[in-house]
């Protein structure tokens, strides 16, 4: 059984990673093109330190991103909340499907819409807009991550905790909160993937100047991605893996003392 | 917890983010380009060609939300009982190739597929026959799949994992077998991260187009990729909208079934 | 899992915070700006940075993946650029429009050295509004290893020999186009007999495609993945300089001339430093370094007297004038862009 269990999630591992393996390997292809590989080279990583272009651009996209997603959990948890506890039925039909609009919503209708309501209401296009469409179309997850973990919740706890007390204040901080934490997690993760990896939306509400590595690397398609892009995202998900792997140890530690 | 003022930020919040983009594009469906109430762009959507254009992304989308569900359940399940010491860092590395661009990503499922690629090279060296599913739909569908994939597993999982396993045990204490206490106990309370993945997994897989584009090598149009064309290259914002309030309400009423089984009624869909 | 997502946010924070920082700090002086929208990867960055030493101008440059989506932006009022590079039909559709703004030709001098046969192009016949950047045909490319019929007609893509073998591009001007050409009608058609005949034509050719591709074709050829291709001349010799094997012909029936061109929108806040970086992309040894950059034709005779012997020879970067008096640059279609879409709707739709 155990075996089973291993072979299986070994596959879906592999299937996840075997892309960005290629990804990995054509970063040091000596040639422009996916279609020959014509030897080993590390000089797209060289042009990625020159490229301003695609440095600002990463700038943009890492703190549009982390700010977004922090902004839209936030938001996406009140909501869940406010939902579920404090809305009629009726009102919660109509609210939730509003909700899931964003999401139903072709990227571009939502694009769209936004660039035209920032225009109508003369706000103006760069950073700010971009990070508002962000938390836009971040918050139905959030919202969508939460609330499963809402139902689930026995909340005879919660007016058990209130009976002994607490305040209802400390009963949701100690009771509600750890039991919801899982929802909120998987929210935000969400968030940020969708925030580093939009392209449509992001095009629409961004104005000049600020651009995200996704608007650089979809403008590319007509002329092909230039592989600095993949010698960039090497580096990322090198150091996405580093963070990843120096956090686990520290936090084993801790837990271990 | 009696603030209700709560809930008062979210409904400004959608007012001004969800209901006044929705209200712009119901506008756009409902008139003519001079701005005059018309019909003619909601007539020309029930055009069967269009229709055929909706079953068609409605199809692949559903059979990737089921494919989704299939393979992210069991790994949901495995995810949970793995030991604490690795479980945080296993759930993030489902995410974490979703953090490389898309695009990227599918480019390189490209260079696998291919009938020299890295799949075929692989079959060939150890004798067995070559594949060739890109541009199919099996491409379309392992794409979607690919994509949409921790969409589906980390809310079943954030939903197992804080499951009172007493009840389980009960269950097994009572004689039921592992499979029993699966189907009669797990199961249903694992039910609000099912829907909610399903939700993440079939309403944006209904309106991608570049997967269809890229893996599908352009084939057929699909739902997405339709509107986006209004939008952008024909400028027929009328159409295009049309298009998109069509598409709302046809996928709010296709899921609309889901909140029936759901006790609460907390669902959201219309019924 | 608690602890660790509280150590994520909170070093996050921390970066974001100052990052921010950072980017603040060096608040600018008052400086010359020009703002510039281009295609992706569409110029050498080293002529950017040269431009910005010589003239003390601090240049926003930005990028956009398609005519249609600059336009929306431009159209929209949700962008503030001084310097767009649109096609051809784009460019006349923004005239027609008035979203373009007249150059004043006094500041741009380099233009003497575009080629005439590129001036009064048919988009912008009073040469008013835009100067020429880079520009090509379409064609075939094809592996000569894999195609034994000599390529001089469009027909070759409907050959059932090449079944499964043949790219075609997924635009539909360009698709459309093709087809129309080789029907002998014009590539800006609007009679909807010439066009039906076209769609009948691309659905006949469907089962025989491989793929409607944008730029992976150039992958794809290169790999050998296709027999043929349609492509832009421009990707042609790239591909042909990666694999040996390729070939580039221009059928006898006549081709699509495209133009990517400099415009300035409407409004723009910057039209002097405009004109000014308008003048200095048409200097000679500036649009050598783009055109070696980008691996497309320059429309300046004396920077094409610059690159290398065998691509100023090659006849798929510079065709001969006879094979160019037979394009058609594409128009910009109105109204008529909706049956164009029609068109290729029922194209993909069928099975």
């Amino acid at each position: 059984m155990n075996l089973i269990k291993k072979l299986y999630a070994g596959s879906i591992y592999l299937f996840l990673y075997a892309p960005i393996v290629v990804l990995i390997v054509f970063s040091f292809n000596d040639s422009k093109s996916r279609g020959s590989w014509d030897g080993f080279t590390l000089r797209w990583y060289a042009e990625l330190f020159h490229n301003s272009e695609i440095l600002n651009a990463l700038y943009y996209t890492i703190s549009i991103a982390v700010l977004a997603s922090l902004l839209a959990t936030i938001i996406g948890t009140v909501a869940a909340l406010a939902i579920y506890y404090h809305m009629k039925p009726f009102q919660k039909n109509i609210v939730m499907n509003l909700t899931y609009l964003p999401v139903l919503n072709p990227d571009i209708v939502t694009g769209i819409s936004l660039m035209l309501l920032f225009i109508f209401v003369k706000f103006e296009l760069g950073f700010f807009s971009l990070l508002l469409a962000h938390i836009v179309f971040n918050v139905p997850y959030v919202v969508l991550a939460v609330l499963p973990k809402l139902k689930q919740f026995n909340h005879s706890l919660y007016e058990a905790a209130l009976d002994l007390g607490a305040t209802p204040r400390v009963a949701f901080r100690k009771i509600v909160f750890p039991e919801i934490m899982p929802g909120i997690i998987t929210g935000l993760l969400f968030a940020f993937t969708l925030s580093i990896d939009d392209f449509v939306i992001s095009f629409f509400t961004t104005g000049s100047g600020v651009n995200n590595l996704s608007i650089l690397i979809y403008s590319m398609a007509r002329r092909g991605i230039h592989p600095t892009i993949n010698a960039l995202s090497t580096l990322l998900f090198g150091a996405v893996l580093l963070l990843l792997l120096i956090v686990n140890k520290r936090i084993t530690k801790t837990e271990m003392n | 917890m009696g603030k209700k003022w709560l809930t008062y930020p979210y409904h400004i919040w959608m007012a001004l983010f969800t209901v006044i983009p929705l209200a712009l594009i119901v506008f756009f469906a409902f008139t003519s380009p001079t701005g005059e109430f018309t019909l003619t762009a909601m007539q020309r959507v029930v055009d069967p060609i269009y229709l055929g254009v909706f079953w068609h992304s409605i199809y692949l989308a559903g059979l990737s939300t089921i494919l989704c569900f299939l393979i992210g359940y069991p790994m949901a399940m495995i995810l949970v009982g793995t030991k604490l010491k690795y479980r945080s860092m296993l759930v993030l590395m489902i995410v974490i190739p979703m953090w490389m661009n898309f695009l990227l990503r599918t480019y390189a499922w490209m260079t696998l597929l291919e009938r020299k690629g890295l799949i075929n090279i692989i079959l060939t060296s150890l004798h067995l026959p070559v594949v060739n599913i890109l541009y199919t739909d099996y491409a379309v569908v392992l794409g979607m799949v690919y994509n949409f994939l921790p969409f589906m597993i980390l809310p079943i999982y954030s939903v197992l994992m804080k499951m009172d396993k007493n009840l389980i045990e009960a269950a097994e204490d009572l004689g039921a077998s592992r499979w029993q206490a699966f189907i009669k106990i797990t199961f249903p309370l694992s039910l609000p991260g099912v829907y909610a993945g399903i939700l993440m997994v079939f309403m944006p897989a209904v309106t991608t187009f570049v997967i269809s584009r890229l893996l599908g090598g352009g084939q057929y149009t699909l739902i997405g990729n339709l509107i986006e064309e209004q939008f952008l290259a024909v400028g027929d914002w009328n159409f295009g909208s049309a298009l998109s309030v069509f598409m709302l309400v046809l996928i709010l009423l296709s899921l609309g079934f889901m909140s029936r089984y759901e006790k609460e009624n907390e669902g959201g869909m219309f019924f | 899992m608690n602890k660790i997502v509280k150590f994520l946010m909170i070093s996050a924070l921390c970066l974001v915070i100052g990052v921010m920082l950072v980017g603040c700090g060096g608040e600018k002086t008052v400086q010359r700006e020009l703002k510039v929208y281009n295609w992706g990867d569409y110029i050498d960055p080293v002529v950017l940075e040269d431009f910005e030493k010589e003239t003390g101008i601090h240049v926003v440059y930005d990028t956009f993946a398609t005519n249609e989506d600059m336009y929306v932006k431009v159209k929209s009022g949700g962008s503030d650029y001084d310097v767009v590079i649109p096609s051809d039909y784009m460019i006349k559709r923004m005239i027609n429009e008035g979203l373009l703004e007249k150059i004043d030709f006094s500041k741009v001098p380099n233009y003497k050295n575009v080629d005439a046969k590129f001036k009064n192009l048919p988009f912008d016949s009073q040469n008013e509004y835009s100067v020429p950047y880079m520009w090509g045909t379409v064609g075939i490319v094809y592996n000569k290893k894999m195609v034994t019929d000599p390529v001089d007609s469009w027909s070759i893509l409907w050959n059932e020999k090449y079944k499964k073998q043949i790219l075609m591009l997924d635009s539909p001007r360009d698709s459309i186009g093709i087809t129309l050409k080789m029907l002998g009608y014009s590539l800006n058609t609007s009679d909807p007999e010439q066009l039906k005949q076209a769609k009948e034509k691309l659905i006949e050719q469907k089962p025989l495609v491989l793929a409607y591709v944008v730029d992976e074709v150039k992958d794809k050829m290169i790999a050998g993945e296709a027999a043929m291709a349609v492509v832009w001349s421009g990707d042609a010799m790239f591909i042909k300089d990666k694999n040996p094997d390729i070939e580039y012909a221009i059928p006898q029936e006549g081709t699509n001339l495209w133009f990517d061109s400099i415009v300035i929108p409407k409004g723009a806040k910057h039209k002097a430093e405009a004109e000014e970086f308008i003048n200095y992309l048409a200097r000679p040894e500036v649009s050598q370094k783009n055109a070696e950059y980008i691996g497309y034709a320059t429309p300046l005779p004396k920077a094409q007297a610059q690159l290398a012997e065998s691509i100023q020879t090659d006849l798929a970067a510079y065709p001969s004038d006879e094979i160019l008096k037979n394009t058609e640059v594409f128009d910009d279609l109105a109204k008529n862009i909706a049956a164009y879409d029609r068109v290729w709707t029922e194209i993909k739709a069928a099975r």
